[in-house]
């Protein structure tokens, strides 16, 4: 079979990072090729390049076989490629036709809008793909599965010989993904090359003619179906290095400070349960889209939720708003860090007093003095590097927002932190103070939290891991339990088990 | 390292006080250029006239920076100075009268803040509605007619104390007072962080709407404040006064450094803005300038504020790179 699209050799590097590393697989024409790896193995910076959001630092893109420069998305679909992405952006007040022609308007010679073209030539494509719409159904009112199918439809008339899909199925029911899966075996026939974005194991063995997978911006293996089996995709995904090694110190765990019984917010997460004691780090592992945030983000009062109960040190808590949370000691760590972190036009030291003003009011002023000091003292002890406490955090590196934010937490004297991708953007240095950080408020008691998309960390740090799917814990792991693998199959499981449903 | 560090400590200082240096060099022009700017009777005029607007500018500061802002300012100070001073005529307290004022401007401002706290409101919205409202809620009360003969209740705006006149005195006090509430408590804190970042600020504790309420009802207390001081200086209840005062305070604060995209401003700052205005109106009155002319320049500045605003502020992000793109 012949070559659709060949990736040859191909680099890119943001800041401080290798995002790929000399990228190499082929598309063959009319088939599905599956590319899976964990959360941030480079599998969508591939795709952006290949879609001209991004510019490789170096290597060549070929299409049969003949080498394209690709430098913006437009571009990429004139030589016929369309991507699907995973979040959908659409003007939720336009209309299928408008959408299905939006940068592409049909015009007269005085350039006025035809409209009457765009009625029949949307009339044409949806029946030609036998789709029962409305044309002037506003987008709002389709389903998340009727947009992604319209995007599928922009793409056929554009007459994308490669269409990439990234994650298609992260939003959409199981009737929906039959429905989808049908469309992308037509689409197969035709001719049309896709490139599918997964780590569902059973959608994978469901429809890929291809795997390749990735880890840590390099392609691991790239084979046809028939010479893979799950456990081996599994054990390519898994096995990152770590970027910092550090010895996780053994600790005795005191009381049981939290405990969480049924939680539940439809839709997001449903009847968990799980306990964290004094000196313990407890760790939430899970593939994107598991659940793992929104049921923390619940529990801290940022989000509501509808059932459940949440008992701190014996006592049931109603956790009303964020601020309640942290009255009875308890804060979290935003894994974003730009929107629920940091206030960015201010000072270090105003965002480090933020959440505890409180104690530097004498007589309804604020004293200048000891928050002063207070501020200096929680820097120093994590190792904040700032030119003046007076600098706008904006201006500081990652890693040391990320310290600011945490001294902000540890300025309120918690007893439970929650701490979302603590280690996420920093570099490996700060990385490494974060998880001494981390091992010292253990020792001193502490009940930690720890969620990250980075196993090998987790199983550093953690002494017990739950681990979730599809908004429910799928398994928890003690410390001797601990592998890659094995958290892996339990993020997966689920889906493993569907699969077999399925065949 | 050093040069480096000297540097920053110099932009920094060219950000913190430029505006005081563009009002310290505005001041010598002027008084370069016409004899008769600096004497005392006309720095005290301008002072006096600034007053008022000024007021209203403090109440914008606080809500810009937490990312608000308070269009119906001027027709509330309407409606609150009528109200006030009818009250005045009926019972003959200026305390009672002065009450009135400030009553009636907060709860227009809890309305104000209800509308963006509770139902979500954009505030340029709900507070252009209230700016109707409040100004057809005036005409009605007064039957569209000016109330006249105020008697004592002119010593409001019209006084003077050691010398000093009272709308300078409330202006400085009131100055002091919103510097106070910005710096030295943790609801000024709490704007900034508001205004800075919402979500961080909910996600840090801070009652984002309680807040948001108690930065209308100060608004509100300002307003009312302003509004006997404007009755009490045109000799009478006006229900048609003040028209486009709120404009006159956005600009006050904004010339003043106040950053429209919030968690930025001062009170010292907007002082300095809407004395760079008073100083400019009145110089060029003294030299003659055409009086439309007047009104381009009044503009100009308006947008070379603005967009040094925002200059500022892309370079600043500048001098951090990247850090967004990397995952």
């Amino acid at each position: 079979m012949e070559i659709k699209l060949r990736v040859s050799n191909v680099d890119k590097s943001f800041p401080g990072v290798k995002a790929l590393d000399k990228i190499n697989f082929a598309v063959k024409k009319g088939t599905v090729h599956v590319i899976c790896g964990e959360n941030g193995a480079g599998k969508s910076t591939l795709m952006k390049v290949i879609n001209g959001i991004y510019k490789q630092d170096s290597g060549q893109i070929l299409i049969d076989g003949k080498p394209v420069e690709i430098s913006n998305p437009i571009q990429a679909r004139k030589l016929g490629i369309s991507m699907i992405f995973q979040e959908l952006n659409y003007m939720p007040e336009m209309t299928i036709e408008e959408s299905l022609f939006v940068g592409n308007w049909p015009t007269d010679k005085y350039g006025k809008v035809d409209w009457k073209t765009i009625r029949s030539r949307t009339l044409e494509l949806l029946k030609k793909e036998k789709l029962d719409y409305d044309p002037q159904t506003k987008l709002k009112d389709l389903s998340v599965s009727d947009i992604q199918m319209l995007e599928i439809l922009k793409a056929i008339s554009y007459n994308s010989e490669i269409i990439i899909m990234d994650e298609p199925t992260s939003a959409i029911t199981q009737k929906e993904v039959e429905v989808l899966f049908e469309k992308i075996l037509e689409l197969k026939k035709r001719g049309t090359s896709i490139i599918y974005i997964s780590h569902k194991m059973d959608e994978i063995f469901r429809i890929a003619d291809e795997i390749t997978v990735f880890r840590d911006g390099a392609v691991v293996d790239s084979r046809p179906k028939e010479d893979y089996d799950m456990e081996t995709v599994i054990t390519q995904m898994v096995g990152r290095k770590l970027d910092s090694v550090f010895q996780k110190e053994e600790i005795e765990l005191g009381e049981r400070v939290l405990e969480v019984r049924n939680l539940t917010d439809a839709g997001k997460f449903e009847n968990l349960s799980f306990s964290v004691h004094e000196g313990e780090i407890v760790g939430f592992a899970g593939l994107m889209g598991a659940g793992r945030t929104e049921v923390m983000r619940a529990l801290f009062g940022l989000d509501p939720y509808q059932s459940g109960e949440i008992i701190i040190k014996n006592e049931k808590i109603d956790i009303k708003n964020v601020k309640s949370s942290i009255d009875k000691k308890m804060v979290m760590l935003s894994e974003d860090r730009r929107r629920f972190g940091i206030i960015p036009v201010r000072s270090v030291k105003e965002n480090v007093s933020l959440s505890s003003l409180k104690r530097f009011i004498y007589r309804g002023r604020l004293h200048g003095e000891e928050e002063n000091r207070t501020v200096e003292e929680f820097c120093k002890s994590m190792n904040v590097k700032t030119p003046t406490y007076e600098t706008s955090i904006e201006s500081l590196s990652g890693g040391n927002q990320q310290k600011v934010i945490l001294a902000k937490w540890m300025v309120t004297d918690p007893d439970i932190l929650i701490l979302d991708e603590p280690t996420r953007g920093i570099d490996v240095g700060a990385k490494h103070e974060i998880y001494k950080l981390m091992t010292s408020l253990a020792k001193k008691g502490k009940a930690l939290i720890m969620i990250s998309s980075e196993l090998p960390e987790l199983i550093m740090m953690c002494d017990r891991i739950y681990v979730m799917s599809k908004g429910k814990i799928t398994g928890m792991l003690n410390r001797d339990e601990f592998s890659q693998e094995r958290i892996m199959a339990y993020a997966t499981e689920v889906e493993i088990q569907e699969g077999v449903d399925l065949a | 390292m050093n040069t480096l560090d000297r540097n920053k400590l110099w932009s920094d200082i060219k950000s913190k006080y430029s505006i005081y240096f563009v009002l310290a060099a505005l001041f010598v022009i002027s008084w370069l250029s016409n004899e008769n700017f600096v004497s005392v009777e006309n720095l005290s005029n301008i002072s006096t006239q600034i007053a008022v607007g000024t007021i209203l500018a403090f109440g914008q500061t606080i809500l810009i920076i937490s990312g608000m802002l308070d269009l119906s300012s001027g027709s509330v100070l309407a409606l609150a100075g009528v109200l006030s001073v009818s009250s005045y005529k009926m019972t003959g307290s200026l305390l009672i009268s002065f009450i009135v004022a400030i009553i009636t401007a907060v709860i227009c401002n809890m309305l104000n803040g209800l509308m963006v706290t509770r139902f979500k409101t954009p505030p340029f919205i709900a507070t252009l509605a209230m700016m109707t409202m409040a100004r057809g809620a005036a005409l009605m009360y007064t039957n569209g007619q000016n109330i006249y003969q105020i008697g004592n209740y002119v010593v409001f705006g019209q006084g003077k104390i050691m010398g000093i006149p009272t709308p300078v005195i409330f202006m400085a006090v009131l100055l002091v007072v919103t510097w106070y509430l910005l710096k030295h408590t943790i609801f000024g804190r709490s704007i900034y962080a508001i205004g800075g970042n919402e979500e961080a600020a909910n996600a840090s504790g801070i009652n984002v709407n309680k807040t948001k309420m108690k930065a209308f009802i100060i608004n509100g207390i300002l307003v009312g404040i302003a509004g006997v001081l404007f009755m009490s200086r045109v000799n009478g209840g006006m229900p048609n006064g003040a028209v486009g005062y709120e404009f006159k305070a956005l600009t006050a604060a904004v010339i003043g450094g106040t950053s429209f995209s919030g968690g930025i401003g001062t009170a010292s700052g907007t002082l300095a803005g809407a004395f760079i205005v008073g100083f400019l109106d009145n110089i060029m009155v003294l030299v003659g300038v055409n009086s439309y002319l007047q009104q381009i320049v009044r503009g100009a500045i308006i947008a070379l504020a603005v967009i040094y605003d925002i200059w500022a502020k892309t370079k600043r992000t500048k001098r951090k790179h990247g850090s967004v793109e990397a995952k």
